[in-house]
Parts: structure tokens; C-alpha cells; sequence
């Protein structure tokens, strides 16, 4: 049998050579005529032939439509191998052609009918691709029959083609009842009909977000793994990732699905592997870690993640793409895995350099002397992006263990002996870092850097070296001479290093004041009168002015204390990091972005969280279980960089001017001298001084620095460095905060109480706190790289405030709010900045309370009472919208004198009244009258007629609108009824609203 | 999922286009080879996202093949597919090249129509495959035949048609196993794994039911514990640990896991039924020594030392050392004790070949190569020297314990098969540095 299969293909092999190849080649004119001539043949070969040169020309990109009707043509045929060609003709031209298409389908649906199921299966198949509205309807009768086929072949075909139909015309699936026979075909003998049953189902549920179509219960979830065991490779695939969407009921549940798919760890095809490890990745996330089977799933998830790094270089590839994800998520996977991840001297670069990231973030105080000398090594490699990253790397090594810190330097030191250009100016910016994280420690080596000057000419390591020379300038003999030599192209050089050059030679003249006061001039004049470059020109004149005016002040501003940076760099933000060990396997987790970055339409816009064990509230805590990797202090994140600098320019956060003067009170610093600048400049000057660093900062990239420290951040691409100096000025704007006059607001709690317990009494006469919404969340942290931000609107004497809850959900910390409004309805505007005195770390919140001025500019919105806020911080600028209770608004002189009232409400016309029901309310009249007041509704007058109260109220609104009130309440009767006059009737509907919630709460 | 497959030849000229979902367009086929074959820099990934449209690649002699989406699909599947469409073709037209793909272009639609469904990867057995696509189209099937054929691809044994028949039972498995060493020049051992392949080719009538058997240490440690303490201590000297293994399809991999039991029905002809991997216990073949000494700026002296570190009674073949020389290299005096050798200037490097050297030998190459003097600052790499060659053993120490064959059905039994077991070990990459 073996040696006649073997023999035949030989055979055909030999047939079929010279033959086909031929099709490529006929390129000359007329040639459509003559296939036109041969297609209409009478002769079945040349008929073929025919056909066979169409498909060549097709595939080289030549536009052979025309021969449309002739292909056609040659569909009624028994030749099975001339059928599939003209369908494949069909499945490319049908859509140019839709009317001509239609001629084919009385074959289609001939064919469905078949005695072969591989011929029932390849129309059904070919029918689904042809994407042609008119088709589909045809389809749909032949589809419903081939769904219930008895051979499993045409099932598992049609089940595919649900998939298709939907693609084209999703109504008509839902229509013809297509999906629930799919979800029956779940349930099929058949593992492969199940297994594209699933495929066809998540894509399908993929459009509907929402739908409940992929119904995954214990029992379907049963079905599903059975069929696993079964069904092809890529069925495995298809069940595992669709598994992985399931959320396990309990523990239990998780560790059993776990217990069921492990054995796919050692199935030869990578992408099961993987699969099956990002099922097991997620559902861990539900097991207790006390638990054995914890300890024992963890040890089974490394040996097959090595093993994907023997497979072919672009398998690799994936796989290391995901183990960095699955490295940051949980350490302890791989930490005994390091050597597995040294590079071989003929792994494709993009191994090379996915393998060096994944080393660094497995580096540590045990493994350290083996990865430096690794990394030695690579640094004398050929590849010049290589060798830089190698570089890096080792400056990452020292800044992340310390013990090692010492050996890295030296080992950079070598490398900057090599003398090769790039390597040099690599190990420049790291050497940087390294003081920064270890300052006064290995200045010893700033001699042999400075022989390296004029070898330096990329601007970041221009930049970095001139940082060094400025801040060590005490210690540095010809520190004049050096920055001289650098002031002399000034204008050619990149802004990143004017800035730098400006910075440090201010430090310079604030350390040896006497030998360089005519070097401070030069630099300052050439800073400020001879540049283009705002930023560089505001740097100047607050130096200049800072000198002039207090060296003393300037001095304690320039030469502050730096905050340390911290150790891990480009970790990803954890809710992203979340989301994409949802997506192991996907291109999202080979991008290490999330879906909706590069899917358009409805398609990946859900987002996947992760889901922990009720109560052990793992998902909160950083991933840091038991690691050395990731220390206590929280490690810096950067995040993703976009045009960040971009929108923060050109978004205006200033307070309203309408609030006063921009307080100035930094202490340690008298500004006097600002006039010259005028009013602009001068709240800039007076907001920039903020206090200096206070200790729970740590250096985060955007943090807008004052311009006097030269920030330099652990992580490297030079836009991200001059964001960080070119932005500084102008991002400060607005964000200092005084430190005195912080509100004494935080008494919500306490009075909401004594609403309750004044409400148990029904008392009447007594005045009642104002209602005071629930905090809820406005701006979910999901949204705002990790910043959430939940509150509730207050009227305390006459004043409205914003109260927040500021939480910091990312691993950064977060400094510099300032908050903005859109124009509202009311015209509500802060009436002052936002005091957020101290950056919020992660994981901790922070309560704000914002004072409301309703003197802002004024639009209407939908609803009435819609708010829309920019919050900005160090990071982003976030938007988010919600709605405050009308009742902020109503005045405390909004008792209407009897009489007024009662012309007033024949006044106004009655078309302007509106009525409405308010449900379940179980208050009588008086104790409704005395809460209805805390929310400043007046109650003027009190009628009782046959058991029926009448209480005639009224309010006033902050721009002057009145606001009568009928409210009828029947005792017994649980529903009130009201009537609202207004000369303004939309605004109706939210007082009314705010009865309702004043009522009920 | 995949939204649509095209393969090129070197010159980005389009052989095989097939699209399966209307967000890929004709365009997509122009951007890949602009953006990527036509690219003049070096890949420098296997994903690339072009206009929003991602792309893998693989790379066959000189055709490349590429899958294009718009989708979050499932990217080790995507390249995992490609790799075995790429078996696919090659079992049924050998050699993937230019020539090849034009001149069964018709078979490979064929092809892509059953195994890719709208961008989702069917039944892609060359096995099974075979029995309904062929290259001369379609033979006419009876109607047991074409149920036999849909119930094989959509069935659980996919891998396997029913009522094969062979007047002799066979059966021939190799253990091709492959060393892959980074040495220090001090003599270290930076990293040493083995990965190996159980490779097998039976030719066994109707469905047999096999179980395999090698010398675990899980497997071995259990037995051990079940019989005598003797005997246990016996066999886990010769026992070796596995760090991880994949099977074919065909393994019951539910039931590895729980007993850790090999057991399947094979397929037909040639598979792979295993790969493993292990790092304890190497018995390393060779031991390369270098010393590398710089005569000033024009000369360097190399002197490599290699020893054989296995059983005297046995012989390694076509070893082959590789020694890396600097790219001023203007000549090259040569004396070695066994072999030849030869300075190739287009590769850089010196190698020495030697046809067979006997276990617990050593032997030795010394060079003088001289440079022409150079301006570049840029210090020589010095790559790794590496070495290939071939041996008659295991270096993982893995041995065959048995290979059982049950067909209760047909009456031939274990005995009559006729088996035969094969060691080959080879260098994978087996550097060390100088």
C-alpha cells in the first residue's frame, strides 16, 4: 500500500513537471481571446488547461474577470479537480460580478445533495466563501441540511460556514435559527465537528460582546475537555483558547479544569502548549497559594515553556514574547531558568534580543556573576542594536542588584577601553543612571569618561555626559573648560542638550561662583535672546531670574537633593499586563499591546481581565509573590509613551482666573522679582516652585521636574528624555498646590449619619443635613492607566465641593493633578486648583476636596446636569463625565415669600407645569418637608385636604431660576405625586430626579 | 484567524495567493514584498504589522511564505501552520522551491482549500491527506471509500487509515539525539542540553496498539519502589532524568501524564513520535581546548586541542571543526595530526575535518595566520570555534526498553514483528568560546 501511495505520487510527479510551471510564463497579448477560444472547447483537457492558466494569471495579479460566463461555464462537470479550480475562480471574481455569481448556484445546491460528502462539504465550503448578498440567501436551505449531515465531514465544513454567513450578514444567522444549531453541534459525537463548533462560536461572540452565546457552564466546559483529548492539533487550540475564557465557579472548579489540561504541556505542537499555559495562567490566578497543587502547577509550567526555546527561531520568537509577559506576572515560574535564556551566537537577532530582556528581568543576586560575564560577551558582538541593548543591559544589572553595582562599573569601564564608538556612548547614558541610583560612589571614574568627550555624537550621550560634568563639577578639575568646549556649536546642537548644557552650567556657577560668572553669561544670553526654542528661553530666564534675584534660593532650588530612581524599568502597567496574559499566544501578546491597538471594528475592543479567588483580592496586590526580583519599593512604570508631551502642552489646565491669583507660597523662596514678567509668567514662576522633593517621590519619568535638576530616568529612548526636560516649564503650569488652606471638608460621613438617625426620629422642625450622594467611581482605573477616581458632589453652607477619592491602582507613583471642566449647564468651574499636596503612591488614595464656583463659562449639556472633567497627572490626561444632584444648586435664601409664591405660580404659564411620580416612599409629609429642607426645597406652605398633604415648596437655583413645587402625599399611600413649575421647564426633570433620590436616601 | 496565505519566490514575485476573509485585499500581497523582501535592512522580526495588516513569515531556500491578518489570531498557530504546510508540500512534492510550488500550484490550492477553512487549520495529515487529494485530481472513490476517508479526517485517529495490510511487520526506530554545548575557553560549562527525537517508521497492519518503554527515571524510580531495593538501585544508575518531552498526536497524552505510560496507535510509514530534552548527566562526545595567543598586530597563533571522551570500542564520524578566523586575515600556515584541514576565506574560518576518531583520543591543530594591518578600531569578535560530528551512542544516556506491538484483531503478536533500534547522536551547536 505504503510503496504504491509512494509510487504514484513519483508518478504524478514526473506527469505533471514541465506542465504546470508553463502557466506563469504566457504573458503575451490576446491571450484572454485565445482562453476565452479554449475554454469553450469541446475537448475536457484543453478545458482544463484553461482553466489552469486562468488561476495562473489570477494569482500573478492579472485581472481575468472578463472570462467570467466561461469559467462558469466549465462548472457542470464530474471532474472533481476542474470543479475545484472554477470554484476557486469563483471564490475571487464573484464578489466583481455579483449577478453573473447567481448562475452558479442550481451547481451549488445540486452539489449539496451529493452522494460524496466531499463533494456535499466542498459546495457548502465554496458557497460560504462567496461573498455575494444574493448568494446567501440561496445558501441558507442547503446550510440548514449540510449542519445535520450524517457525515461528521460535512458537519464540521458547515460549522465553519456559519462563521462565514455571519461575516457577511450576521442578521440572517440570528434569523435562521443558524446559531443554536451551532451551539447544539457542541454536543456533536464528533470531536472535530465540536472543536470548529467552538472556533465558529468564539468569533462569532467575538462580535457580540455582550451575547451570552458562548454560554459556558460546568456542563458545556465538560463536553469541551472530552473533545479535547480527542480532536486534531488545531482543535485543541481552538477548544484551549476558547476555555480560556471561562470563568471557574470556585477554586475547586479551576484546580479540576487545571488537573484536565496540563496534560497538553507535552503536546509536540507549541501553539497547544501555549494555549494551555495561558488557560493555566488564568485559572491559577483562582487557586489558594497555600495550596499544594499551587506549588505543584508552578513547577509544571517550566519545562515545556524551555522546551518551546528549542523550536524553529520564529516559534521562539513567540514564545519568548510571552514568557517576558510571563515572567513580570509570576517570577518564581522561570527564576532557576536563567541559563536557558543565554544567546547563541546563531539565534536571529530578534531571538537575541527578546532572550537579553527576558535575562534581565530573571537577573538577581544569585545568578548575577553569570549574566554579567553573558553580557560581556554579547557586548563584543557584531549587531549593532545587539550590543547596545548588552550595554544596557549591564547598567540595568547594576542599578537592579546591588551587590553588584561595583562590577558592572567595571565591566562598563572595559567596554569603554574598547574604544568602539557606540559602545562608548551606550555605557556613558548607563554610567549615568548609576550615579543617579548610587550617588557619590564610583565618581572615581569620571576622569576616564571625560578622556571620552569628543568621541561622543549622539545627543543622549552628549546630553548624559554633560549631566555628569554638571553635577560633579566640584570634583572635576577643568569642569569650565569641558562645558566651554561644548558651548561653542551650541545652536547645532539637539534641544536635549541645550537643555542639559543651560542646567549644568548653572550648576557650575553655583559651585565655583568666582571662576565662572562670565561662562553663566554666555550660556544664559545664548539661552535666552539667540534661540527659537520656548522651552529652552523659559529655562533661561528662570535661571536668570533666580540668580539675579536670591543666589541663595537658587542654590537650594538648583543643587536639591535628586530623587533615587528605581530599579525595574519597562515593566508593563499591570492592568495592561493583566490583559495580556489573557491574550497568551494572540499577536496581542507578541506587539504587547492590547487587542484594540491594532484590530479595528468590534472585533478585541473587549478587554480581559484577569479574575482572582473571591477574597484574596490578588489581583490588587502588585505581582510580587515572594520574588527578589520585585522588591517593596514599587517599581517604576513607564507607560506607553505616545504623544504625551504633545497634549500636555497643548492642553490648558490652568485653573480659572476668575479664582484669584495663583497662591506662591513655596517656602524657602521670595519671588520678588516677577513683575518684569508680567502676569502670565508670573503665576508660572510662583506654581513651579513647588515644595522641594518630598520623600514618597520617587522619579517617575513624566513627573514635570523643576527646572533646575537634570532628570534621568532609568530607561532610554531619547524622546523620552526630552519630553521629560523639554516639557518641564510649560507641565507645571497650574499644578503647584498652597499648602496651607486645606478645607475642612472630610465631615460627610458624619453628617450623612445624623441624617439616618434623624430620620429614625421623624422629627420635625429640625433642619437636616443636606443628602449627600454615595461616592461613585467616575473614572475606572482601567481607563486611566491605573488612576481611579470615584466622588460625589456636596453643598456645605452655601459652598459646593467635589469631593474625591484619588487611587492609585498602577505602580507608580502619581503627582502633579491638576483638574479642568468643560463648559456645563450651570456655568461650574473649580475655584481653585486641585490640593493633591503629595504624589499618591501606588496603591495608596488620597481624598480631595475641589470648591465649586458656579461663575464658568456656560453650554447646555444632555442631561442637564452632566459634567464633563479633564484630570490630568503625571502620566496622562484623563476624560471622564458624571453628573451632579441638582440639588447643589439650589440656594440657601430659596424661601419664597407666601405671597410671591402664589402669583408666581399663576404666572407662569401651564404649559410649563409638569407632573410626576415619585414610588415607595414611605415618609410622611413632615418628616419629607424637613429633608426635602436640608436640600435647601422650602417648604412654604401646608395643606391638608380629604387626608391629602399638600406641601407647596420652592427653591432657587444659582443662576437666579425659581422653582415651585406641588407635592400631594396620601397617607398609606406610598406614591407622592408632584407638580413642578418653572419659567424654565427643561430643568424639570432634575429636580424632580433629586426629589426622588433626597426621598429615598 | 488567518485571512489569507500567499507564497513568493525570492524576487517577491506572487506564486500561490489565496484569500479567506475580505479585510486582507489584493494589496496586501504588494505590501509584504515591498516592505519586507524588497526591504534592504535584515528582518528583523517574524511579525510585522504593515498598514494595520500583520504578517508572519517563514522562510523555505527561496520561497517565502506568508500569512496575512487583521485579527488578534492565535500567532504560535499561525506559524506552527506554516511550518506544516510546509511538511505538507514537501510530502507531497519533496523539496520546497520555486520550481516546485509552479509546477503543482493547481495541487497546492487544492491543498489550501482543505486544510485552511476560512482562515482555520483542518485535518493537515499528509497521511490522510493523501488518501483524497492527489496530484493527478480526484481518483473516483467508492461509496465505503468515501465514508472511510471522511470518518479518518474527522476522526480521532486522523493519523491512520483503517485495513492497511503488510506481509512483514516492521518496524525501525532511531534515537536521533543532538548535543548542544557553550563552553568557556577555561574549560566551564556555560550550558549543555540534549535534544533528542524518537523518530520512527513502522510498517504494522491493521491498528496496532504500541507502547513504548526507555529508561525514565520517573518511570524506573516507580518500578523500583514496586520491587525489590536491589534491583531499584540497579536500574537508577542507568536511569536518566527528562526535563520535558512533546509527543505526536498519536500519543495518549492523558494517559503520560497520569501513569506516565507512552502508548498510541502509530501512524503509517515515517513520524516523529517523540521529542525530549535533557540537561542532567550530558556525556559530552568532545572537549575542545583552544588557545589563542596575539603575535602583535599582524599574527595570531591558534592552537585547538580536541578530545574524545567516549567508550575506546566505539568511533565518532565526520567530525568537523570550525575555527573562526579575523576578517584581515591575509594567510594561513596549517599543521594538523589527523584530518585535513583548510583555510576558507569566504566563510572565515579554518576547518578541520576528520573522517573518524576512536573514543579516549585526542588530537591537535595548530595555526599561524597572519593580518594584513588595519585602521578599523573595532576589536575582532572572536566568535565561538564550533565543531559538528556524528556518534554511535546516546549522549543523554537514553536507552530503548522495549517498543510493544498488540493487534488483537490480526493474528500476529509482538514476536512477529521484526524491529529495529538505532542510536545516533550528533553535534547541535557545540561551541566553545576562545
Amino acid at each position: 500500500m505504503q510503496e504504491w501511495a509512494n509510487q504514484l505520487c513519483e508518478n504524478r510527479q514526473f506527469g505533471s513537471k514541465m506542465t504546470d510551471s508553463k502557466y506563469f510564463t504566457t504573458t503575451k497579448k490576446g491571450e484572454i481571446f485565445e482562453l476565452k477560444a479554449e475554454l469553450n472547447s469541446d475537448k475536457k483537457e484543453k478545458k482544463k488547461e484553461a482553466v489552469k492558466k486562468v488561476i495562473a494569471s489570477m494569482t500573478v495579479g492579472k485581472d481575468v474577470s472578463a472570462l467570467f460566463p466561461d469559467v462558469v461555464n466549465c462548472m457542470q462537470t464530474d471532474n472533481l479537480e476542474l470543479k475545484k479550480l472554477v470554484y476557486l475562480y469563483l471564490m475571487n471574481y464573484a464578489k466583481s460580478q455579483p449577478d453573473m455569481a447567481i448562475m452558479a448556484v442550481n451547481t451549488f445546491v445540486k452539489d449539496c445533495e451529493d452522494l460524496n460528502p466531499l463533494i456535499r462539504a466542498l459546495a457548502v465550503r465554496t458557497m460560504g466563501c462567496i461573498r455575494v448578498d444574493k448568494i446567501t440567501e440561496y445558501l441558507c436551505e442547503p446550510l440548514r441540511k449540510c449542519l445535520k449531515d450524517e457525515d461528521p465531514y460535512v458537519r464540521k465544513t458547515a460549522a465553519v460556514c456559519v462563521a462565514k454567513l455571519h461575516d457577511i450578514n450576521a442578521q440572517l444567522v440570528e434569523d435562521q435559527g443558524f446559531l443554536d444549531t451551532l451551539k447544539d453541534l457542541i454536543s456533536d459525537s464528533n470531536p472535530m465537528v465540536v472543536a470548529n463548533a467552538v472556533a465558529a462560536l468564539s468569533e462569532i461572540a467575538e462580535s457580540h460582546p455582550n451575547s451570552n452565546l458562548l454560554d459556558l457552564n460546568p456542563q458545556t466546559i465538560n463536553k469541551l475537555l472530552t473533545a479535547l483529548n480527542e480532536c486534531t492539533e488545531w482543535g485543541q487550540i481552538f477548544i484551549l483558547d476558547c476555555l480560556a475564557n471561562y470563568s471557574p465557579r470556585d477554586d475547586r472548579e479551576s484546580q479540576s479544569i487545571c488537573e484536565r489540561v496540563t496534560p497538553r504541556l507535552s503536546h509536540a505542537n507549541s501553539a497547544v502548549v501555549l494555549s494551555a499555559v495561558k488557560v493555566l495562567m488564568k485559572f491559577m490566578e483562582m487557586l489558594p497559594k497555600d495550596l499544594d497543587y499551587y506549588g505543584t502547577l508552578l513547577k509544571k509550567l517550566a519545562p515545556p515553556l524551555v522546551t518551546l526555546l528549542s523550536a524553529e527561531p520564529e516559534l521562539q520568537y513567540v514564545a519568548l514574547r510571552n514568557i517576558n509577559l510571563i515572567v513580570q506576572r509570576r517570577p518564581e515560574i522561570l527564576k532557576h531558568e536563567m541559563k536557558v535564556f543565554f544567546v547563541k551566537y546563531n539565534d536571529p537577532i530578534y531571538v537575541k534580543l527578546e532572550k537579553l530582556d527576558i535575562m534581565i528581568r530573571l537577573a538577581s543576586q544569585a545568578n548575577i556573576a553569570q549574566v554579567l560575564a553573558e553580557l560581556k560577551e554579547y557586548a563584543t558582538e557584531v549587531d549593532v542594536d545587539f550590543v547596545r541593548k548588552a550595554v544596557r543591559a549591564i547598567g540595568r544589572c547594576a542599578i537592579k542588584v546591588e551587590q553588584s553595582a561595583e562590577r558592572c562599573v567595571s565591566t562598563l569601564l572595559d567596554l569603554i577601553q574598547t574604544k568602539v564608538n557606540y559602545v562608548v556612548q551606550e555605557a556613558i547614558v548607563v554610567i549615568k543612571d548609576i550615579f543617579r541610583k548610587y550617588p557619590n560612589k564610583y565618581e572615581s571614574v569620571i576622569a576616564t569618561l571625560c578622556e571620552h568627550l569628543e568621541s561622543l555624537d549622539e545627543p543622549e550621550a552628549r546630553a548624559a555626559m554633560i549631566w555628569i560634568v554638571g553635577e560633579y563639577a566640584e570634583r572635576i578639575d577643568n569642569a569650565d573648560e569641558l562645558l566651554e568646549s561644548f558651548l561653542e556649536g551650541f545652536h547645532d546642537e539637539s534641544t536635549q542638550v541645550q537643555l542639559q548644557l543651560l542646567t549644568a552650567i548653572v550648576k557650575l556657577f553655583l559651585k565655583k561662583p568666582t571662576e565662572t560668572q562670565e561662562l553663566v553669561q554666555q550660556v544664559l544670553s545664548l539661552a535666552t535672546q539667540d534661540s527659537d526654542n520656548p522651552d529652552l528661553r523659559d529655562r533661561g530666564y528662570i535661571y536668570w531670574r533666580l540668580l539675579s534675584t536670591d543666589p541663595v534660593a537658587a542654590k537650594e532650588v538648583v543643587l536639591a537633593e535628586k530623587p533615587l530612581i528605581s530599579e525595574e524599568t519597562d515593566l508593563i502597567e499591570p492592568t495592561l499586563l493583566e490583559e495580556l496574559i489573557c491574550h497568551i499566544g494572540t499577536l496581542a501578546s507578541v506587539y504587547h499591546k492590547p487587542p484594540s491597538a491594532f484590530v479595528e471594528g468590534s472585533r478585541g475592543v473587549q478587554h480581559k481581565r484577569l479574575t482572582s479567588s473571591a477574597g484574596s483580592g490578588e489581583s490588587v496586590e502588585s505581582p510580587d509573590t515572594g520574588s527578589a526580583a520585585v522588591s517593596e519599593a514599587p517599581p517604576t512604570v513607564i507607560p506607553s509613551q505616545g504623544d504625551l508631551l504633545g497634549d500636555l502642552l497643548n492642553l490648558d489646565l490652568t485653573p480659572p482666573t476668575s479664582t484669584g491669583p495663583p497662591p506662591t507660597t513655596a517656602p524657602g523662596m521670595q519671588l520678588g522679582a516677577m513683575d518684569l514678567l508680567g502676569g502670565g509668567l508670573d503665576s508660572l514662576i510662583g506654581d513651579e516652585s513647588e515644595p522641594p522633593p518630598i520623600p514618597l517621590r520617587t522619579d517617575t519619568p513624566q513627573s514635570p521636574q523643576p527646572p533646575h535638576q537634570s532628570p534621568s530616568p532609568p530607561h532610554y529612548s531619547p524622546t523620552e528624555l526630552g519630553g521629560d526636560i523639554g516639557g518641564s516649564p510649560a507641565m507645571g503650569t497650574g499644578f503647584g498646590a498652597p499648602p496651607a488652606a486645606m478645607p475642612a471638608s472630610f465631615n460627610a460621613p458624619i453628617s450623612g449619619g445624623l441624617d439616618d438617625l434623624f430620620d429614625l426620629g421623624g422629627g420635625g422642625g429640625l433642619t437636616m443635613g443636606t443628602y449627600i450622594p454615595p461616592k461613585s467611581v467616575w473614572l475606572p482605573a482601567m481607563k486611566a492607566k491605573g488612576l481611579e477616581i470615584s466622588g460625589t458632589f456636596v453643598r456645605r453652607s452655601g459652598v459646593i465641593q467635589m469631593e474625591m477619592t484619588l487611587n492609585n491602582k498602577a505602580m507608580s507613583v502619581m503627582s502633579d493633578f491638576a483638574i479642568q471642566f468643560n463648559r456645563n449647564s450651570f456655568g461650574l468651574a473649580p475655584a481653585g486648583p486641585l490640593q493633591i499636596l503629595t504624589p499618591i503612591s501606588p496603591n495608596q488614595s488620597i481624598e480631595a476636596a475641589l470648591p465649586l464656583s458656579t461663575v464658568g463659562p456656560v453650554m447646555k449639556m444632555e442631561p442637564l446636569n452632566n459634567l464633563q472633567v479633564a484630570v490630568k497627572n503625571n502620566i496622562d490626561v484623563f476624560y471622564f463625565s458624571c453628573q451632579y444632584p441638582i440639588s447643589m444648586l439650589f440656594l440657601e435664601d430659596g424661601k419664597m415669600e407666601r405671597q410671591v409664591f402664589l402669583a408666581t405660580w399663576k404666572d407662569i404659564p401651564n404649559e410649563n407645569e409638569s407632573q410626576f411620580q415619585i414610588k415607595d416612599c414611605h415618609l410622611n409629609s413632615d418628616a419629607a418637608s424637613n429633608k426635602l429642607q436640608g436640600s435647601n426645597i422650602f417648604t412654604i406652605a401646608k395643606r391638608t385636604v380629604e387626608g391629602q398633604d399638600m406641601l407647596y415648596q420652592s427653591m432657587k437655583l444659582t443662576n437666579g431660576i425659581w422653582v415651585l413645587a406641588e407635592l400631594r402625599v396620601q397617607a398609606g399611600n406610598p406614591n407622592y405625586t408632584i407638580s413642578l413649575k418653572c419659567r424654565a421647564p427643561e430643568v424639570s426633570q432634575c429636580v424632580f430626579q433629586n426629589y426622588e433620590t433626597v426621598l429615598k436616601n | 484567524m488567518i485571512g489569507g496565505l500567499f507564497i513568493y519566490n525570492h524576487k517577491g514575485e506572487v506564486l500561490i495567493s489565496r484569500v479567506y476573509r475580505d479585510d486582507i485585499g489584493r494589496n496586501a500581497v504588494d505590501a509584504f514584498r515591498v516592505s519586507v523582501i524588497h526591504a534592504r535592512h535584515q528582518v528583523r522580526s517574524p511579525v510585522s504589522n504593515i498598514a494595520r495588516t500583520s504578517f508572519f513569515h517563514v522562510k523555505r531556500s527561496n520561497v517565502w511564505l506568508a500569512a496575512a491578518t487583521r485579527q488578534n489570531v492565535n500567532a504560535c498557530m499561525v506559524f506552527e501552520f506554516l511550518y506544516k504546510m510546509c511538511d505538507v508540500m514537501t510530502a507531497y512534492f519533496g523539496k520546497i522551491s520555486e520550481e516546485n510550488v509552479k509546477n503543482n500550484f493547481v495541487l497546492i490550492y487544492e491543498l489550501l482549500d482543505e486544510i485552511l477553512d476560512f482562515g482555520y487549520p483542518q485535518n493537515s495529515e499528509p497521511g490522510a491527506l493523501k488518501t483524497f487529494i492527489t496530484q493527478q485530481g480526484v481518483k473516483s472513490q467508492s461509496k465505503e471509500e468515501q465514508s472511510q476517508i471522511t470518518s479518518q479526517v474527522t476522526g480521532q485517529i486522523g493519523w491512520r487509515r483503517e485495513g492497511i495490510k503488510y506481509r512483514r511487520n516492521e518496524l525501525f526506530l532511531d534515537v536521533m539525539e543532538s548535543v548542544n554545548l557553550l563552553m568557556s575557553p577555561q574549560g566551564q560549562v556555560l550550558s549543555a542540553h540534549v535534544s533528542g527525537r524518537v523518530v520512527m517508521k513502522s510498517y504494522l497492519s491493521g491498528m496496532p496498539e504500541c507502547k513504548f518503554g526507555m529508561n525514565d527515571k520517573i518511570v524506573i524510580d516507580k518500578q523500583g519502589k514496586a520491587g525489590s531495593n536491589d534491583d531499584g538501585a540497579k536500574s537508577g544508575k542507568q536511569s536518566i532524568a527528562i526535563d520535558d518531552c512533546t509527543f505526536h498526536q498519536c500519543v495518549r497524552l492523558s494517559k503520560f501524564d497520569s501513569e506516565r505510560s507512552i502508548s498510541f496507535i502509530p501512524p503509517d510509514g515515517d513520524y516523529e513520535l517523540m521529542r525530549y530534552r535533557t540537561t542532567k548527566d550530558i556525556i559530552l562526545p568532545f572537549r575542545v581546548i583552544p588557545l589563542v595567543r596575539e603575535v602583535g598586530r599582524t599574527k595570531l597563533e591558534v592552537k585547538v586541542v580536541i578530545k574524545s571522551n567516549f567508550k575506546a570500542s566505539l568511533l565518532a564520524q565526520k567530525i568537523e571543526v570550525m575555527i573562526p578566523t579575523p576578517l584581515n586575515t591575509s594567510g594561513v600556515q596549517l599543521i594538523c595530526m589527523k584530518g585535513k584541514a583548510k583555510y576558507k576565506a569566504s566563510e572565515n574560518a579554518i576547518v578541520w575535518k576528520v573522517k573518524r576518531m576512536a573514543g579516549m583520543k585526542e588530537s591537535q591543530i595548530s595555526a599561524e595566520i597572519e593580518l594584513l594591518p588595519t585602521n578599523d578600531k573595532k576589536k575582532w569578535a572572536r566568535p565561538p570555534i564550533s565543531m559538528n560530528f556524528e556518534v554511535p551512542f546516546a549522549p543523554s544516556g537514553l536507552k530503548v526498553r522495549y517498543l510493544k506491538v498488540f493487534e488483537p484483531k490480526l493474528n500476529y503478536s509482538d514476536h512477529d514483528v521484526i524491529k529495529w533500534v538505532r542510536y545516533i547522536g550528533k553535534s547541535g551547536i557545540y561551541e566553545t568560546r576562545c
